[in-house]
């Protein structure tokens, strides 16, 4: 009773949400919806992420790569096929998927921080490949001012575009998190033993959830030439993993919106205190600090306890 | 029903199992027994397949199981609970039970039906029948050890098995829960035509509620019977009570 009430009111708040960035185009500056644009996708890539963290008990320590494999996909299918432009939008994830496909076979012999470690080296290799072939990748170079299709090529349309595909796929991964499938693979997260011994196949429900992990990161990378019309090999690159990896614990990696307010939580720092300082870094590991100290669950972790709190207490009273 | 033969696992050298030989006929309850590191829990995580065993075999039902990953087993409806509290703390009570009927439909698979409409039914039935159904919204890890330990059955209940493996279903329980728990089992052997092994170290209960004893030392099954049997046997007199001639209970 008391959660479907919480429920009902978590999803007004979402739904008000949703209103307010669609009109955020008429009121804000162009500046700040490209912000908004790069805080959606980077907050989908971090919930795809927390999908197999929070969700699977997964230690994906190279998220990143799928992301920035998506965005070359799409990149170069742009550029160089001549085929219709919204396909490129639907391979680019598919290739990510394929790829976490293929190196969730291989890690998915080991478990906890040994996946993580041989998941590093390989998205490493990938990384290497990418930014050596400079025939094909471009190197470091990346590939600048990719062709998009008009409809979406002004900042507003792809704004729109981004907020829309985001929704959508985090409505997706909700539905994915409450089926029988997301049971079974907190189950898992929470205890592998006993979930072999109800009957599920543990490293086939994980592989599977990489798979939709890798494809949804691939979907923020398509998403990202939209908004910025450029890939460059630092997308893949490890740095960027341990980032979203920040995202997840910040904002809440048992939550399911946590890992998109950390994502807005460390861009914005990003933006406005590099504004100020370039050890912007320093300001982000200090609060890192206090919220491990005073917040272990994250932010929206901590809002979702206050919250639940104000709710049960009534309630016990009655 | 189920049938062990000469079965054996060592870890690093030490004979954990060394030649351990069971039979359970449908509908029995048999209990395991034996001193500590006898081999018992052990003995439980081959046939489940949770180890894998060095040699022997395991047939349940004419079919040759042994080796078999756990989650297989589980799907020729064997099931069982834990000595040491296993289930899935950040899972409500009735999530827990649910997630193992959705496995058991093999349900898991389905990626866009919510989970809050499927197997409603059976989960409360079963959270009823084994007394949680109050508590059904509780995170489990805020649960106490007795109805932890409950839960564990109930969990195994989920797989709707013929063959339930209880490894010390009352370790740890006080004593009305203790009488409570075996009350259950005692009911599902008889209301579900369930079969029972299990192994507990309270002789009350073993004598109790077991149509037939298996006693283990040092890894090895030195009787299997009926409680008369074993109670004036040599060998576990010797086992238990240091080779005086007291029957055991």
């Amino acid at each position: 009773m008391v959660q479907s009430r919480m429920r009902g009111k978590a999803q007004l708040y979402v739904y008000a949400g949703i209103v307010v960035l669609f009109v955020l185009p008429l009121i804000l500056p162009r500046f700040y919806i490209y912000l908004t644009s790069i805080i959606l996708l980077t907050g989908l890539l971090a919930t795809s992420l927390n999908l197999v963290l929070g969700y699977g008990g997964i230690f994906q320590f190279h998220h990143a790569v799928f992301y920035g494999v998506g965005a070359y996909a799409t990149a170069l299918m742009l550029t160089k096929s001549g085929l219709s432009p919204w396909l490129s939008f639907i391979v680019g994830p598919l290739v990510s998927g394929f790829l976490s496909f293929i190196m969730g076979l291989i890690c998915i012999r080991l478990s906890k921080l040994y996946f993580g470690m041989l998941q590093i080296s390989l998205g490493s290799l990938v990384w290497i490949i990418v930014y050596r072939w400079y025939s094909f990748t471009g190197g470091d170079d990346g590939i600048h001012g990719v062709p998009l299709p008009d409809i979406i090529s002004s900042p507003n349309s792809a704004y729109y575009f981004t907020l829309i595909v985001t929704a959508a796929c985090l409505f997706v991964t909700y539905k994915m998190i409450r089926s029988p499938f997301g049971s079974a693979l907190q189950g898992i997260r929470d205890n592998p033993v006993r979930s072999e011994m109800i009957g599920i196949n543990v490293k086939r429900h994980q592989l599977l959830a990489l798979i939709i992990a890798g494809f949804f990161a691939g979907v923020a990378g398509s998403l990202f030439i939209v908004v910025d019309n450029t890939v460059f090999p630092d997308m893949l690159f490890w740095t960027l993993s341990l980032e979203v990896l920040i995202m997840c614990l910040l904002g809440g990696w048992f939550t399911f919106l946590g890992p998109m307010l950390g994502a807005a939580i460390i861009i914005m720092l990003r933006t406005f205190v590099s504004t100020y300082t370039t050890y912007w870094a320093l300001v982000l590991g200090v609060l890192m600090m206090f919220v491990i100290f005073f917040l272990p669950n994250g932010v929206l972790g901590y809002i979702e306890e206050k919250i639940k709190k104000d709710f049960i207490e009534p309630v016990i009273k009655e | 029903m189920l049938e062990v033969k000469s079965l054996s696992k060592s870890f690093d050298g030490f004979k954990a199992v060394n030649n351990a030989n069971l039979d359970v006929q449908k509908g029995e309850i048999v209990a395991v027994i034996g001193p500590n590191g006898a081999g018992k829990t052990t003995l439980f995580n081959l046939i489940t397949g949770i180890l894998k065993p060095d040699s022997g075999t395991v047939h349940f039902k004419g079919e040759n199981i042994t080796g078999f990953p756990p989650y297989e087993i589980c799907r020729k409806r064997i099931s069982r609970s834990f000595q040491i509290v296993n289930i899935f703390p950040r899972l409500t009570v009735f999530e827990n039970v649910q997630v193992s009927i959705l496995s058991r439909e093999k349900r898991t698979w389905n990626l866009f039906t919510p989970s809050t409409k499927l197997a409603i039914d059976e989960t409360n039935r079963i959270l009823e029948s084994v007394g949680l159904v109050q508590k059904k919204d509780r995170m489990t890890a805020l649960l106490s050890h007795g109805d932890s330990k409950v839960l564990e059955i109930a969990m195994a209940l989920g797989g709707n098995p013929e063959f339930l493996i209880l490894d010390e279903p009352t370790a740890g329980m006080a004593p009305e829960e203790t009488f409570r728990c075996i009350e259950l089992v005692k009911r599902l052997s008889e209301e579900l035509g369930l079969t029972i092994l299990f192994c507990e170290h309270d002789m009350e209960i073993v004598f109790g509620i077991a149509d037939r004893i298996m006693v283990m030392v040092r890894g090895a099954t030195i009787v299997q019977g009926s409680c008369d049997e074993v109670r004036c046997n040599e060998a576990v007199q010797n086992a238990y009570l240091g080779g005086s001639d007291v029957c055991l209970m």
